[in-house]
């Protein structure tokens, strides 16, 4: 991924949506922000940064604090014919508009038989490893992703941020976009110029492999890439997949991966138990247990509330390139 | 400022000694700021927050706090009413350090005190949590008829848009509860603005939504603050019901050492209202009158720095938790999610 | 009874005609109509569950009367049958929704009460009390975004939402934009079991619109007059940009909360009837009546005209299919979407 044309501009993953809001701003009149500190501050991460002075106020909503009521008079506009992007400052604080978007922007649509639709994003920045402790660290996917009527997304690569936000926004359903916060500066990446959009519920195969398949999504997809390159080295085959989208979520690319390599590998930050691992391996158990020649296994977060600030802490939660590594080469060998 | 006639004070029955721990106190809170500051410049911490222009209110309200009975459930922004209820120097340091021997063990993040003994409550970073666990502190106080104790909770004016701030002040109203509410309005959260977070300035003014006894005190003076926290807390503990304080006062930093404030407001606003700095303002009024000559100032200052620079050696000097301790103390025995 | 003098015989109507008053109290004799029927039928073993709205209905005629059809949106919640008939819904509709049939707005997906109607302006709101309130603002918000002047949003609530976290969050965020937004609290005492003593300090809810910086004022939810001159100059305020109010309209609440409750177990039949004296239908009636401007035989040609509207509504309802098993599937998403994309 090094050289840059002309129709495609490098970017990391914070410039990326930055960009994307921009243009969907820019675009539809319909479309506007609201959420915390997103005007004269720009946001905390600076995303909609000078946003408020090109399209004012009425477009860039500085809210109270108040998280149940940013989404549920998200829900209200989208109902009422807008198209907002609510933005949850951290998806730590999601929790008290757990019941507006589970309870009612969930529900919206078919409660009311299709007479009322919910066309609304909710964007939130998740995840650690940036000395965010127990209330700026944590991942929710595993809350949310269990509820129909909601979608979610967790892109790890700038072009796939911009294919996959333009996609939400375009959705007439509810969408959970969660925005990974360590790979905002992190990770660059080429992003093709000119509105596209990715579907929902499509995973990417980053690199093929022939005696393994890791699922990943976040920041660890990141990492483990780095580890099965680090793998084909020792002349070990791994093949790596992006799930980029939880709900829905791309069910032929995992089975035809483990078809072909016969191994599976679940890897991601959030706690293990009744983690999306745990959705994805009982997939897989059910509909291709003859394809497998080792036990299915998952390599997550402990079972703990949330990374501590010290940095042992911190540390011991999230998992490296070289523990997956380690897990990779224990599942080739097995 | 011109030099006028000698301040009018009203000491509210403060004694000279505890005029001199409020600006201690005062003083202990700016330094002890700025050092945390100073810390992330230099990369030694990942990070701070800030609370200048808050040490007025907090020394004030900690005089009144009654250390050993009351309970304190205070925000990230009360390092000052921490110091002023019994929380150490060397305590604050090891929780910006994220020592082992800190309160949380590291876990949680700076500013985020507790202390089973002192009676102030683990908070989290969510703003306005805190407040249905002090409202219910503040009925198992009232359950078990502990008739000299109250609570005292604290937040800033963005907490009072939160659904939980309203639902814990009727909660509240409704049991009569030995609870004070205290806003320290510093017309900030993070960019926010007050115009933006409500509709109408005054936060005391809901009191009379609640049928809750309200008022308003100047957030920069100490010891109207001490008067007006204690009058409240007296009504708790006597059985007369809650309180909403507003102490009005002013957030001259950012909001933390990750924020940059002149994104959203002008340095000339800042500066216009750093002549109400309450620190130099309370230092004038003990000269003034006698109570800490000048000199006397100047050696207060000089053994807080050396508290401050010896609590930082001490707590720097301390080892991080292992990591095998991020799995303890999830519940009260070894539980896994698996059995 | 605050609007009208019988003895010295002069009414303040507010500038309503003869025809909307007989409206208004036609209105009120559906709502009691349709209410009755949906516990007559949940006696009868024929619906699960059925809601109560007596004591509401002079002030959701009022209200209702004071809502622009076709313009406005109302934001209601699961006791306001009377209201949602005043905008526009009809008896058959209102049936649809307590025997869960498929023409239903909802397809039979929700509780009974918890109508929608796009057409009329009516939000699909769920049982969760104050959820619809941020539902309200946003598209209170949304007026306000367009452009789009004589539009305003009617919300309604009861006196224990006013507790929830979201009522204050709606209310504040309403004020600090001058929202088109009108919240009606429509105080009758009782959530469920807990009275107004134990749900709040301040029993005059009103008096929480200063702390908001809005303006707000208390009417008696026994007067449709009182109450449609009170609702009708907070929207009027909202449709000019003038910003939103919170008014808050007395009544009671005469029933159990719903026919899975029973009231016997928390207040004595001596309080409600002692209650009862204020009913406003009957009030209503006799001020018609005396005013001339209906005589007893015409009352009771409208009452055997409502009965027939409602057995109508409740056969044609009643004859109606049930959805199909495989119509829970619909409307989930636009589009087939399942969890697994294959």
């Amino acid at each position: 991924m090094a050289v840059v044309s002309a129709n495609s501009t490098v970017m990391n993953n914070v410039e990326t949506v930055r960009a994307t809001l921009y243009e969907a701003l820019r675009n539809d009149e319909r479309t506007l922000i609201i959420g915390e500190d997103v005007g004269a501050r720009g946001n905390v991460f600076l995303i909609t940064k000078d946003f408020v002075g090109e399209f004012g106020e009425r477009r860039i909503v500085d809210t109270p604090i108040a998280e149940a009521s940013i989404v549920g008079i998200a829900v209200g506009m989208a109902m009422e014919g807008l198209r907002p992007i609510a933005e949850i400052q951290f998806a730590d604080f999601i929790y008290p508009s757990f019941n507006q978007i589970v309870g009612e922007a969930a529900k919206i649509r078919y409660r009311s038989n299709g007479e009322y639709t919910c066309p609304l994003v909710i964007r939130a920045p998740y995840g650690g490893g940036v000395r965010g402790a127990l209330s700026h660290s944590v991942s929710v996917e595993a809350l949310f992703y269990h509820v129909p009527g909601l979608k979610i997304v967790a892109p790890s690569f700038p072009a796939d941020v911009k294919g996959l936000l333009n996609a939400s926004i375009d959705d007439p359903d509810p969408v959970l976009f969660l925005e990974h916060k360590k790979t905002y500066r992190l990770i660059k990446g080429e992003v093709p110029n000119g509105h596209y959009t990715i579907p929902l519920g499509k995973a990417n195969v980053l690199k093929e492999g022939a005696q393994l398949s890791v699922v990943s999504y976040g920041l660890y997809v990141h990492w483990a890439l780095e580890a099965a390159r680090q793998l084909e080295q020792e002349g070990l085959s791994v093949e790596v997949i992006d799930l980029r989208s939880i709900r829905p979520m791309d069910k032929t690319t995992i089975l035809q991966s483990v078809e072909r390599t016969r191994k599976l590998l679940i890897i991601h930050e959030d706690n293990k138990f009744g983690g999306i691992g745990a959705e994805i391996s009982a997939m897989v158990a059910e509909e291709a247990l003859f394809n497998l020649d080792a036990p299915i296994r998952r390599l997550c977060g402990p079972d703990v509330p949330a990374m501590g600030y010290a940095l042992p802490l911190e540390e011991e939660f999230m998992s490296s390139p070289a523990e997956m590594a380690e897990a990779m080469r224990e599942m080739v060998k097995f | 400022m011109s030099k006028a006639a000698p301040m009018v004070f009203e000491r509210q029955g403060l004694t000279n000694d505890q005029l001199v721990a409020i600006f201690r106190t005062m003083l202990m809170q700016r330094t002890l700021e700025n050092r945390g500051f100073q810390l992330n410049r230099q990369g030694k911490i990942p990070f701070a927050s800030a609370s200048e222009g808050h040490e007025a209110v907090q020394a004030g309200a900690a005089m009144a706090f009654a250390r050993g009975k009351d309970i304190l459930v205070p925000y990230y922004r009360d390092l000052g009413l921490a110091l002023g209820v019994g929380v150490t120097p060397y305590e604050v340091l090891l929780s910006l350090f994220a020592r082992a021997a800190d309160h949380s063990a590291g876990r949680q993040f700076p500013h985020h005190y507790a202390s089973r003994r002192l009676g102030v409550q683990t908070i989290s970073s969510v703003i306005a949590a805190q407040l249905p666990h002090a409202v219910g502190a503040a009925y198992a106080l009232q359950y078990r008829g502990e008739s000299d104790r109250a609570v005292l909770t604290t937040f800033g004016d963005g907490a009072t848009s939160e659904g939980e701030w309203h639902e814990s002040l009727n909660f509240a109203a409704v049991h009569r509860l030995p609870i004070v509410f205290l806003c320290e309005n510093n017309e900030w959260a993070i960019s926010t603005p007050l115009s933006k977070q409500m509709g109408q300035p005054d936060v005391y003014k809901r009191a009379l939504g609640y049928a809750m006894a309200g008022c308003v005190v100047d957030g920069m003076d100490p010891i109207a603050c001490y008067a007006a926290i204690r009058e409240a807390l007296v009504r708790a503990r006597s059985g007369g019901g809650p309180t909403l304080v507003e102490a009005k006062c002013y957030r001259f930093l950012a909001h933390t050492t990750d924020d940059d404030d002149r994104a959203y407001r002008t340095r000339e606003e800042v500066a216009l209202r750093r002549k109400d700095d309450p620190v130099p303002r309370f230092e004038r009024l003990l000269a003034e009158h006698a109570i800490l000559p000048p000199e006397a100032a100047e050696a207060l200052k000089r053994a807080v720095l050396e508290e401050v620079n010896d609590a930082t050696d001490r707590a720097e000097a301390m080892a991080y938790p292992a990591a095998a301790d991020l799995h303890e103390r999830v519940y009260a025995e070894c539980w896994n999610a698996w059995v | 009874m605050a609007s009208t003098d019988i003895a010295a015989g002069t009414l303040e109507r507010h500038g309503l005609s003869d025809d909307q008053l007989r409206a208004i109290f036609r209105n009120m004799l559906l709502q009691r109509q349709l209410d009755n029927r949906g516990f007559q039928l949940n006696r009868q073993g024929k619906v699960p569950f059925a809601l109560g709205s007596e004591g509401h209905e002079a002030l959701q005629a009022g209200a209702a009367m004071a809502f622009n059809r076709g313009k406005d949106i109302l934001a209601p919640y699961y006791r306001d049958l009377g209201l949602c008939l005043g905008i526009g819904l009809s008896p058959y509709e209102i049936m649809l929704s307590i025997f869960a049939r498929a023409p239903d707005h909802n397809g039979g997906r929700q509780f009974p009460n918890h109508y929608s109607s796009k057409a009329a302006g009516l939000m699909s709101f769920s049982s969760i009390l104050a959820a619809h309130l941020p539902h309200a603002v946003g598209a209170a918000y949304a007026i306000k975004y367009r452009a789009e002047t004589g539009r305003a949003v009617l919300a309604t609530c009861g006196d224990g939402t006013t507790s929830e976290g979201e009522w204050h969050e709606s209310m504040n965020f309403a004020a600090v934009h001058k929202l088109p937004f009108v919240m009606l609290v429509e105080n009758n005492e009782w959530a469920i079991s807990t009275p107004l003593e134990k749900q709040m300090a301040e029993p005059q809810i009103w008096k929480r619109a200063a702390g908001y910086g809005m303006p707000g004022r208390r009417f008696n939810g026994f007067d449709p007059l009182e109450t449609y001159a009170a609702v009708k100059e907070a929207m009027d305020r909202a449709r000019d940009g003038g910003g939103p109010t919170l008014v808050e309209g007395c009544c009671y609440r005469y029933l159990a909360h719903s026919t899975d409750d029973n009231d016997m177990t928390y207040r004595t039949r001596e309080v409600v009837i002692e209650r009862r004296k204020q009913d406003p239908v009957p009030a209503f009636e006799a001020v018609l009546v005396n005013q001339g401007i209906m005589s007893a035989q015409e009352v009771a040609e409208m009452r055997k005209s409502v009965l027939r509207e409602t057995n109508d509504a409740t056969d044609s309802a009643e004859a109606q299919p049930y959805p199909q098993p495989s119509d829970l599937y619909t409307h989930l998403y636009e589009g087939a979407w399942q969890p697994w994309q294959s």
